[in-house]
C-alpha cells in the first residue's frame, strides 16, 4: 500500500430509485499519497461528489447501495467499519470542505462554539488539566486558526453569527474548522464555486498554503480545470462514473490524451480568445441505464463498435498517466 | 470494426406512455407506505357502500320514517349485525345510508371553499403589499381567530338546521385555510423568474394568476384537501350531534350517536357504532391523505 | 459617451436604488446602480463583467422595466423608455428580451414546452391559433432541438437543454435586443460551449444586438465585441475587447484577469502580472467615500479616500473611472 493515505479500489455506489438502481460510480480508482494535492475534475453529475461523500460515510441513509469495491484508509476499509472507527477517521484523520459555506455552519450557534466543537470532539480538547485550562487552551487554538486563515481579530469574529459575515468569510471560516486539529487530509469539494472570482482566488490560495504548511494532503474536487491547474499536483479526470485519464497535472494539460479531457479543455474559453469551440456532443449518460462499454462513447468522436461492447481499463501511458480509451 | 457509431436523436415517449410512467412514478411514491393503501381500500369502500346504500344495506327502508317497535332494542345479531334502534331500524343500514350525507359534506364542502379560498389567497399573494392584500388576508384572519366549532355552530344555528345549512357553515370557516396556504405560496411564487419572464412579455394578469402561479400551488392543495375531507366530516358530524346537521328521520352519523347517549349503556351499539363509522371513515381518509402527500412530495432522486 | 445614431441602446447616468430600511430616521439605500452612462451599437455584443454585487443584473432589470429607475435615462432606438415595464408599449415589449441566469426557475415547471413558447406568440397575436404548432417547430428547430421536444416538460430536461428553451422563448417575438443576464454560468463548460456557439449564430442569423452579462472574463475575451467592468454600481472600465484585454488600465481589472484560473501557459502570459487581490467587496448600502474600489486597491493615493474620480477616455474608445489616468500628474504612473 506504499504510502497511499486514501485508496479507492474498483469502487462501485448506487442509489435506490423507483425506477431501479442508478448507478453512479463504476469502478472508481483513486489514492492520494502523503502530502499530496490530488484533484478530482469532472463535470455536474459525474460523481465525484459521491466518491469522496463514500470516503467520509455521509451518503443518504438506506439510499444507497455498494456492489463492489474497498476504500482504504491507511490500510483499512472505511467500507467495513463500526461507526465509531468511522467517527473517529471523521474526526480526527479527514476533514471536508463543502461547496456552500452559509450551508456547511449553523446559522443559530456562533463561530466561536461551533469552532470550539470542532476542537473538542477532535480529542485534542480533552488533554488533561483543570477545565478552565482547558476551555482557555481551546480558545487559544481557535484563534489560531483564525489568524491562520487571514481573518483579522479573530476575539470579535469568535463572538459573530455565520450571517454577519460574507461568503468569502464563511469559507475561510470553513478551511479555519478544517485545519484547526492536526488533520492529514482535507477534502475540498468546490469550495470556491460559490465565490466571486477575486474572493475565489484569494481562498485558493489560502488553501494551498496552508495545506502546503501542514503538509496535509488535500482532495480538490472541482469542475474547473482551470482551478485544478493551479491549486494541485495530480489530477483524476472523471466522467460518469469512471475515472477516465489520471496524471500530473503538467503532464495533463501539456499531453492530454482521453478524448473527454480534449473536449473539456478545448470548452473552456481562453483568455487568448479565438472564438468558443462546439463543446462535447449530447450529455452525460442515464445512470439508470448507463451505456455499456465505455460510458462515453455516446458522445466521443472516435468511438466505434469495440467502444460499445467493452468497457476500456485504465492503462498505464508511461510516466504515471494513466487513461481509459480504447483509441489512444 | 473502424465503423462510426450512429448518433440516435432524442426519444420523447408519447402522451400515452408518459401518463403510465407517471402513474407508475405516483403508484410507487404512494403505496411505500402501506397505510395509504388501507386508507384507500378504507375511503374506496365507504364510497361503493354509500353509493350503492340501497342495494347493499340489509334494510333500506330503515334509513327512512320506519317503525317496528317488535324488533326494536335488539343487540348485534345475524340478522341485525349491528343491532336495531328504540324504533327496531336496523342500525348497520342506518349508518350505510348516514355515509352519504357525510360524504356529500366532505365533498360539497371543499368543492366551495377550495376555489374561493384559492382564489383569494392568489389575488392578496400576487397583489402582495396593496390594499387587496391587506383587505384579503385581514378578513382571512378574523375567520381564522374565531375557533372554527363555534364559528361553524354559530352559523347554523342562526340558519335552519339542515344539511345545507350545516354545509354552508362549514365552508364560511374552511375557505381562509387555503387562502392562507396559498397566499404564502403565490408570495414566493411571483417572483420566480418564470413569473417575471411572463411579465415581460406582456402577459395579461389572468394568465399569470392561473396558468404561472396556480399550477404551481396544486400539489400542497390537493394534499390539504385530501386530509381535510375527514376533518370536514368530523365537524359536520359534530353540528349533527348537536342537532344542527341532517334531521330525523334521514340519518346523519353524529346524530345516531346522540340519539343512542340516550340509551346508554344498555343498548351500547346504538351508540358505539355510529362512533366506530365515524372514526374508521375519518381513519380512511387521513391515512389516504397521507399518501397522497407523499405522492405529490418531491422526492430526493426524484427526476422530472 | 457617442451620440451616434446607430445605437440601439443609450442609458444616461442611470441610477436605481432600493429602500432597506431606516437607521436613525434617515432611509438607507442600496445604491445597486449608482450612475450608469451606456451606449449599445446595432450588431454588437457588449459585455457587462462584475462581481455579485456589482449591479449588473440590476443594471438589466431596469432596463427591461423591471425596477423603476430613480434617476436617469433609458433610450431604446430613440423612444425613451425609462418607465417601467407595465407602462411601456407591447411593441417595446416584443422587440426587447431578457433570459435569465437559472433555467430552473425561468421556466414553469408546469408547463410543457409548447405551452411556454406560445405565450408570447399568444400575447402579440404573432400567428394564427392554427399555425401555432407550426411556429412553435420552427421555433424549436432555431436553437436546434428536436420539435419532440414540444411535449416535454421542463424537469425532464438537461440544464443545457433547459436554457436553450429560455433562448427560444426570448426570441420567439423576433426581438431586435436580448438582454444575457449569464445565460451559462448554471452550466458546465462543454454545454456552455455549445449554448454560447448557438448564440452567436442566432446573433448573425437574426442581426440582433446582445447585452451579455457575466462574471466571467475568459468568456467575454472570446464573444464581445466591447467590454464594461462594473463594480459597486458604477462602470469602471470600458473599451473594446482587444483593448480591453490587451491593455487592461483599471487597477479591478487587472485584479480580475489575475484572478481567472487559467488553462494554458499562453493564457498565463496574458494575465497581468499577479495583482494580488485582497479585501472583500464591500456591501453596496454602505459604499466607501471617495473611489469605491479604494479599499483594495493596490495603487491607492489620498485622492482615492475623499474623490471619486470621473469616467475619462484615456484612447479613443478605452474609458477608465481611475485617478490613475485622468489626472495629469498621476498620468504615467501606469
Amino acid at each position: 500500500m506504499g504510502n497511499h493515505i486514501l485508496d479507492i479500489r474498483d469502487l462501485y455506489v448506487w442509489y435506490r430509485t423507483y425506477e431501479g438502481y442508478s448507478k453512479v460510480l463504476d469502478g472508481v480508482d483513486f489514492n492520494v499519497n502523503k502530502g499530496e494535492k490530488v484533484g478530482l475534475v469532472g463535470e455536474a453529475g459525474c460523481g465525484k461528489t459521491t466518491t469522496m461523500r463514500s470516503v467520509l460515510g455521509i451518503l443518504p441513509e438506506g439510499q444507497f447501495h455498494i456492489p463492489k469495491g474497498e476504500i482504504l484508509y491507511h490500510g483499512e476499509n472505511i467500507l467495513k467499519m463500526k461507526p465509531q472507527e468511522l467517527h473517529k477517521i471523521r474526526s480526527e484523520g479527514m476533514s471536508m470542505i463543502f461547496q456552500e459555506p452559509s450551508a456547511a455552519l449553523n446559522p443559530v450557534f456562533t463561530i466561536g462554539s461551533q469552532i470550539f466543537d470542532v476542537i473538542k470532539y477532535s480529542g485534542e480538547g480533552n488533554s488533561a488539566g483543570s477545565r478552565s485550562k482547558n476551555k482557555e487552551k481551546i480558545r487559544e487554538k481557535a484563534i489560531q486558526a483564525i489568524r491562520e486563515v487571514y481573518i483579522p481579530d479573530p476575539e470579535r469574529i469568535l463572538e459573530c453569527y455565520p450571517n454577519q459575515l460574507s461568503g468569502g468569510m464563511k469559507q475561510r471560516i470553513c478551511i479555519a474548522m478544517a485545519i484547526v486539529t492536526e488533520r492529514e487530509l482535507l477534502i475540498a469539494d468546490e469550495p470556491g464555486t460559490s465565490l466571486d472570482v477575486t474572493i475565489q482566488d484569494q481562498v485558493h490560495r489560502l488553501l494551498r498554503d496552508l495545506v502546503d504548511k501542514k503538509g496535509m494532503s488535500l482532495v480538490m474536487i472541482t469542475h474547473s480545470l482551470g482551478v485544478a491547474r493551479e491549486m494541485t499536483d495530480r489530477i483524476y479526470v472523471m466522467y460518469a462514473g469512471n475515472i477516465v485519464e489520471i496524471a500530473d497535472t503538467k503532464e495533463l494539460f501539456a499531453n492530454p490524451l482521453h478524448p473527454y479531457t480534449l473536449g473539456l479543455l478545448a470548452s473552456v474559453p481562453k483568455l487568448t480568445g479565438g472564438g468558443v469551440t462546439e463543446g462535447i456532443y449530447g450529455q452525460i449518460p442515464d445512470y439508470l441505464n448507463p451505456p455499456k462499454g465505455c460510458r462515453f462513447y455516446p458522445r466521443c468522436d472516435r468511438a466505434d463498435h469495440s467502444c460499445q461492447q467493452e468497457k476500456p481499463p485504465l492503462r498505464d501511458m508511461g510516466d504515471g498517466h494513466y487513461t481509459a480509451c480504447f483509441k489512444v | 470494426m473502424d465503423a462510426k457509431i450512429q448518433r440516435t436523436e432524442i426519444i420523447v415517449p408519447s402522451p400515452a406512455a408518459r401518463l403510465k410512467e407517471g402513474f407508475r412514478k405516483n403508484w410507487y411514491k404512494f403505496s411505500r407506505n402501506k397505510l395509504s393503501i388501507a386508507g384507500l381500500v378504507i375511503v374506496l369502500s365507504i364510497i361503493v357502500v354509500a353509493i350503492l346504500a340501497p342495494y347493499v344495506a340489509p334494510y333500506p327502508k330503515h334509513a327512512g320514517k320506519f317503525v317496528d317497535y317488535v324488533n326494536a332494542n335488539q343487540g348485534p345479531s345475524a340478522a341485525h349485525f349491528f343491532g336495531t334502534d328504540n324504533f327496531g331500524r336496523d342500525v348497520l343500514s342506518r349508518i350505510i345510508f348516514a355515509f352519504r350525507g357525510a360524504l356529500l359534506m366532505g365533498i360539497m364542502v371543499l368543492a366551495i371553499a377550495v376555489p374561493v379560498g384559492v382564489f383569494f389567497g392568489l389575488l392578496a399573494g400576487y397583489y402582495q403589499g396593496s390594499f387587496l392584500d391587506t383587505f384579503i388576508m385581514r378578513i382571512t384572519d378574523i375567520f381564522l381567530s374565531v375557533p372554527p366549532l363555534l364559528l361553524a355552530l354559530a352559523i347554523a344555528a342562526v340558519l335552519e338546521p339542515n344539511l345545507t345549512n350545516a354545509m354552508i357553515a362549514v365552508t364560511v370557516m374552511w375557505w381562509p385555510w387555503y387562502t392562507r396556504l396559498v397566499y404564502g405560496m403565490a408570495t414566493s411564487l411571483k417572483n420566480e423568474y418564470f413569473v417575471t419572464s411572463a411579465e415581460l412579455v406582456g402577459a395579461g394578469r389572468f394568465h399569470i394568476l392561473f396558468r404561472e402561479i396556480l399550477p404551481n400551488c396544486l400539489s400542497p392543495i390537493f394534499t390539504k384537501m385530501a386530509l381535510d375531507v375527514g376533518w370536514v366530516i368530523l365537524i359536520g358530524a359534530s353540528l349533527s350531534f348537536v342537532g344542527l346537521g341532517e334531521q330525523p328521520p334521514t340519518p346523519a352519523l353524529g346524530q345516531m350517536v346522540s340519539d343512542g347517549t340516550r340509551y346508554m349503556p344498555d343498548l351500547w351499539w346504538m351508540t358505539v357504532y355510529p362512533s366506530l363509522a365515524i372514526a374508521v371513515i375519518i381513519l380512511g381518509f387521513n391515512m389516504l391523505g397521507d399518501g397522497i402527500r407523499d405522492m405529490m412530495s418531491k422526492g430526493e432522486h426524484d427526476r422530472g | 459617451m457617442s451620440k451616434e445614431t446607430d445605437n440601439i441602446l443609450t442609458i444616461e447616468n442611470l441610477k436605481t436604488y432600493f429602500q432597506v430600511g431606516k437607521v436613525k430616521g434617515k432611509t438607507v439605500h442600496v445604491r445597486a446602480v449608482d450612475g450608469v452612462s451606456l451606449s449599445i451599437k446595432k450588431g454588437e455584443v457588449m459585455g457587462l463583467v462584475g462581481e455579485s454585487g456589482s449591479g449588473k443584473s440590476t443594471l438589466a432589470y431596469t432596463v427591461m422595466g423591471m425596477y423603476p429607475p430613480t434617476e436617469g435615462k433609458i433610450t431604446f432606438k430613440g423612444e425613451d423608455i425609462s418607465a417601467g415595464s407595465s407602462r411601456r408599449p407591447l411593441d417595446v415589449k416584443k422587440d426587447m428580451q431578457i433570459v435569465f441566469q437559472d433555467p430552473g426557475s425561468s421556466l414553469n415547471p408546469h408547463q410543457n414546452i409548447k405551452q411556454i413558447l406560445e405565450l408570447p406568440l399568444k400575447v402579440h397575436g404573432i400567428v394564427k391559433k392554427e399555425e401555432m404548432e407550426k411556429r412553435v417547430t420552427q421555433i424549436l428547430r432555431t436553437v436546434e432541438l428536436s420539435p419532440a421536444y414540444m411535449y416535454k416538460t421542463p424537469g425532464s430536461m438537461g440544464g443545457g437543454e433547459r436554457q436553450m428553451i429560455s433562448i427560444a422563448r426570448a426570441l420567439a417575438t423576433d426581438p431586435s435586443f436580448v438582454i444575457l443576464d449569464e445565460p451559462t454560468s448554471a452550466l458546465d463548460v462543454s454545454i456552455q460551449a455549445k449554448i454560447i456557439n448557438m448564440l452567436l449564430r442566432l446573433q448573425e442569423k437574426n442581426n440582433l444586438t446582445y447585452l451579455f452579462i457575466t462574471h466571467d472574463l475568459s468568456l467575454m475575451r472570446n464573444i464581445a465585441t466591447r467590454v464594461a467592468i462594473m463594480y459597486l454600481g458604477k462602470i469602471c472600465e470600458m473599451a473594446s475587447t482587444h483593448e480591453f484585454f490587451e491593455t487592461p488600465y483599471h487597477p479591478y481589472t487587472k485584479m480580475l484577469l489575475s484572478s481567472i484560473p487559467v488553462v494554458s501557459v499562453e493564457e498565463e502570459k496574458l494575465r497581468p502580472e499577479k495583482v494580488t487581490s485582497t479585501g472583500e467587496i464591500p456591501s453596496p448600502t454602505n459604499i466607501p467615500t471617495g473611489c469605491s474600489f479604494h479599499l483594495r486597491c493596490p495603487n491607492k493615493m489620498d485622492l482615492c479616500t475623499y474623490d471619486d474620480p470621473v469616467m475619462t477616455e484615456v484612447t479613443p474608445g478605452h474609458y477608465v473611472r481611475c485617478h490613475l489616468y485622468n489626472k495629469e500628474e498621476a498620468g504615467d504612473a501606469v
